[in-house]
Order: structure tokens, then sequence, then C-alpha cells
């Protein structure tokens, strides 16, 4: 195989990846998923004030 | 039972606070002698004729102390920190953390050293010769397992996106230092690259521009993830955006290197691709800066009162900026314009002080009262002082650098009527003299707000512990 050929499976690879990337991110069924994961940055100090509410 | 450190992990606070401090004592060293080298430019007197305070010998010093002293601390204690917050456990290794600050230090001080002495391997941002290499290796691998380790044992079900930055950032510059350091040693102090001609100069730039776009980019990307949500108080715009703007980013940027060598020996084919990968580097680019402006939205009347927001927006804004100059720039037919003259400084600098720095900088003012057990900064109307210093001194240096670059291609390129130059190199240097001034102002207030911060952060260090959060309003316009 010549480095044409070569290029031009890599770059078809590289655009289904990215559809594929794409699909994954926007598909409804990580919707949750990803809105926990988007609320990882407040969780660690989250948890005393839900304590709090419970022990009240 | 309002104590959130009470709940939380025993985090690793010491690696971070040790790093933390660093970043701004090497941040206060490196901008200071880019201010030097900027003042020489314009009087050269002010080597004193000492062979180690020359142009030539400082300004790899000042590169490596900007990047790898004070960016590098501010990565690691983000990346040290955010993985712990964010994996809600304690670092793998404590040891390994120590060992990576104090090996760190000592790659820094051993560059204070060798490259005033002219020791040097003339690879620009690798100018480190071999031994200093393998140390740095050492340290990076040890910085790897420590972070991934982290993560391996973490309590949350998630990789936190902001991970995600900092692992592909650690992992590429592994790649990139290690492949682009490849050299024969022929004594202690000197060693020669193994690659030749051309494709060392591939080689340079391939590590080059991916040390632009992994360390002070990817790693910085993972900084605005966690502390724009964070001191916004909000999550993430949009956290399906960011996992786009991830690969999309890590998978272009690897191309760009090329365009730091047009119409060069490098073949023509290259180039291109290089131009090409560049300007679609725009589209994560500013997906990413989108992203993290527009976590704001809603809450934009934050930045009325808090200074802190302030630097991590307006960086994100230099970051916009920076990010569609550089496509720009990396056209062939612009770049004929703009290649070896001071526009090149300018937007490396407005990449460099306007969003590495100030990325970083509101990173440290997030985390300086944390750290250290404080409710806020000592005074923040002094960081106020300090944004502004900063805005300043990056539009000053910018503005400069535009201008004087712009004139010197110009000049440059200007041919008379039968083919010969109209303008002698030494023609253009004068006429940037002006600009080179204006440009030293710019790194003034620059270095004086760095001076700024040292003070705020050594009061805040010093505060006694039990103070109460006093409710003193903040008064900023």
């Amino acid at each position: 195989m010549d480095q044409a050929i070569i290029g031009s499976i890599f770059t078809v690879i590289v655009f289904i990846a990215f559809i594929g990337v794409l699909y994954w991110a926007f598909t409804s069924r990580n919707k949750t998923r990803f809105e926990e994961a988007a609320n990882l940055v407040f969780d660690d100090e989250e948890k005393p004030t839900t304590k709090d509410k419970q022990e009240s | 039972m309002s104590e959130t450190t009470q709940v939380q992990p025993n985090y690793n606070y010491k690696v971070v606070r040790q790093f933390t401090v660093m970043t701004v004592v090497w941040g206060i060293i490196g901008m200071s002698i880019g201010l030097l080298l900027a003042i020489q430019l314009f009087a050269p007197a002010l080597n004193f004729d000492i062979p180690w305070l020359t142009y030539s010998r400082l300004r790899p010093l000042h590169t490596n102390a900007v990047i790898f002293a004070f960016g590098g601390c501010a990565l690691f204690a983000t990346s040290f920190y955010v993985v712990q917050r964010t994996s809600q456990v304690r670092l793998f290794s404590d040891k390994l953390a120590a060992f990576t600050f104090w090996g760190w230090q000592a790659v820094i001080v051993s560059a204070v050293i060798t490259l005033p002495l002219g020791m040097t391997s003339s690879k620009e941002y690798a100018e480190l010769e071999w031994p200093i290499d393998i140390l740095i290796t050492i340290v990076w691998l040890a910085y790897i397992i420590n972070f991934f380790g982290t993560l391996i044992i973490r309590k949350t079900s998630h990789i936190y996106v902001a991970n995600w930055f900092f692992g592909a950032f650690m992992l590429t510059v592994a790649v990139l230092h290690i492949g682009n350091s490849m050299a024969i040693p022929v004594s202690f102090g000197k060693s020669y690259s193994i690659y030749a001609g051309a494709v060392d100069a591939m080689m340079q730039w391939w590590y080059g521009h991916n040390a632009v776009g992994f360390f002070l980019t990817a790693g910085f990307l993972g900084m605005m993830y966690y502390f724009v949500p964070k001191q916004a108080g909000r999550p993430v715009y949009s956290y399906r955006l960011s996992i786009v703007h991830f690969w999309a980013l890590i998978s272009l940027y690897i191309w760009a290197g090329p365009h730091h060598l047009h119409y060069t020996a490098l073949p023509d084919w290259t180039q291109s691709l290089g131009m090409a990968m560049s300007i679609i580097l725009f589209v994560p680019s500013w997906g990413g800066m989108i992203n993290g402006i527009m976590t704001l939205s809603g809450a934009w009347h934050k930045l009325r009162t808090d200074p802190v927001l302030r630097f991590l927006i307006v960086s994100l804004s230099f970051y916009g900026m920076s990010t569609f100059e550089g496509p720009m720039m990396a056209i062939k037919t612009v770049n004929a314009l703009s290649h070896y003259t001071d526009w090149t400084i300018g937007h490396v600098h407005s990449g460099a002080l306007g969003w590495v720095a100030m990325v970083s900088i509101g990173s440290v003012y997030h985390l300086v009262p944390i750290l250290f057990g404080q409710p806020k900064m000592y005074s923040t109307s002094l960081v106020n002082v300090h944004f502004w210093f900063a805005t300043i001194g990056v539009v000053l240096y910018i503005v400069a650098m535009w201008m004087s670059g712009v004139l010197q291609g110009l000049m440059w390129r200007a041919v008379n009527a039968d083919g010969t130059l109209t303008y002698s190199f030494v023609e253009s240097l004068e006429a940037s003299k002006p600009f080179y001034i204006l440009r030293a102002i710019g790194g003034m207030f620059v270095v004086a707000g760095m001076l700024i911060m040292a003070y705020n952060c050594y009061k805040t260090i010093r505060a006694p512990k039990a103070e109460s959060i006093n409710d003193a309003s903040v008064a900023v316009a």
C-alpha cells in the first residue's frame, strides 16, 4: 500500500471515530450520566449540607 | 456540622500548598527576567558585559522559568488538588508527591544554574542538557503514576472532565519530551540530537507546538474546567460539549507543528498539512472557550464583585483571542508577513500572559485561602488591583508587539523598483525601539501585579487561623 491509500484509510477512520464521539456525547442515554459528572465539582462539599438537612 | 472539612476525605494538601507557593515565587522570578530582557532590547548595556547576563543566555532561562517553573508548579498544584477533590480520595502516594515536588524544584534550580553558564542543547523550550532531561523524565513518571493511581482508587463513578485534560497533558508531554530529547551525550554537559537536518527541525516543532498545545493548553483547560465552575458556583455550561472539545482538541493539536517551519526546507506538503490542521484547530479551541465563558450565563453579575472570577473569565477571552490569531498566523500567506517578527512574540504573550498566567493566578487566588484555612484572601481589593495591573500590562505588551511586528514585516519585504531591499535590518530595528519601550512598560505592570499577589498571599498565609468570616462588603467598581 502506498502512502496515499494509508492516508485515506486513516482519514476515514478518524472521521468515523469523531462521529462516534459526537454520538456518545449527545445520545440521550448518557444524559443523566454526564449531568452527574458535571456536578462532581461540588459533590465533596455538598455532603455536609445534605447531612444537616437529614438531621434537623 | 457546618464544617465542610470534617466530612471530606483526608486530602493531601501539603504538596498542593508547596506547589502553590512556588507558583508565585517562580512567577515573579521568571517574569522579572523577562522584564530585564525586554529592557535589554532597547538598552543593551544592561547586560553589564557579563556573559551570564547576556540576552542569549537569559532568554532560555526566562522561557523555561515561566513555562516549566511558574506554569509547571501551577499545573502540579491544581492537578493534584482537582484529582483529589473530584475523585474524593487522598492522593495515591504521599511519597511520590513529595518526590515530584522536590524533584521538580531540583530541575528548575539546575536550569537556573546551567542556562546562564551557556550549557544548552539549543532546542527551543528544550534547552536543558541530557542529565537534567533524565531527571525530568523520572519526576514526570512519578507524577503520572501518582495522578493515574489516584484516578484508579477514586470513590466516584465518573472521571471529571478536568482530569481528562490533565491526564492527556501528562501523557503527551512525556511522549514529546522523550521523543524530542533523544540525544547522544559527548560529555556530562554536552550532547547532540540524534535527528539531523529537516527531520530535527520537524521533531523540534512537533515538540515545540505541542508544548503549547498540551503543556500550556490542555493542562490549563483542566484548570479551567474545575476552577471556573467552582468559582462561579454552577456546573460547566455543557458537559457534552466538553467531551467533544477534549477529543477534537487532543486529536488535532498534534498535527499543527509544521506551521513553525513555513517556507523552510520542510517538504511543502508537510507545511500545508500543518497549516490546514492549525486552521481547523480554531473550532475546538473556541468550543472550549465558549463552554467556559457560558458557564457564567445567568450569573454574570458575579463578575462585578468577584475579581478572582474576573481573572478566570478574562483569561478565557485572551484564550479565544490568541486561538483566533494562531490559526490566522498559520496561514502561509499571513505567515510570510508575520514570521520572524515581533508579531509572533506578541501572539505568544497574549497566550502566555493573557490565558496561561491569568487562569493560573485566578486558580491560585481561589486555592490559597482554602489551603491555608482562611475564609478568603487577605485583601480582595488588592486582587482587584492585581487584575487591572495584569490586564493593562498584557494589553500594552500585545499592542506594542503587533505594531512592531507588522512594521518589521512590511519593512523587510519592501523592495525598490530595481529589486533591492528598501530598508536595512538596522533601520527596522530602529523603527521598533519605541514599541520595545512600550512593551517593557507593559511588563512592569505585569511584574508589579505579581508582587502585589505575593504580598497578598503572604498576608493570607500568615493571618491568624481562627479568624471568622468578616462580612465587610467588598466595594469593587
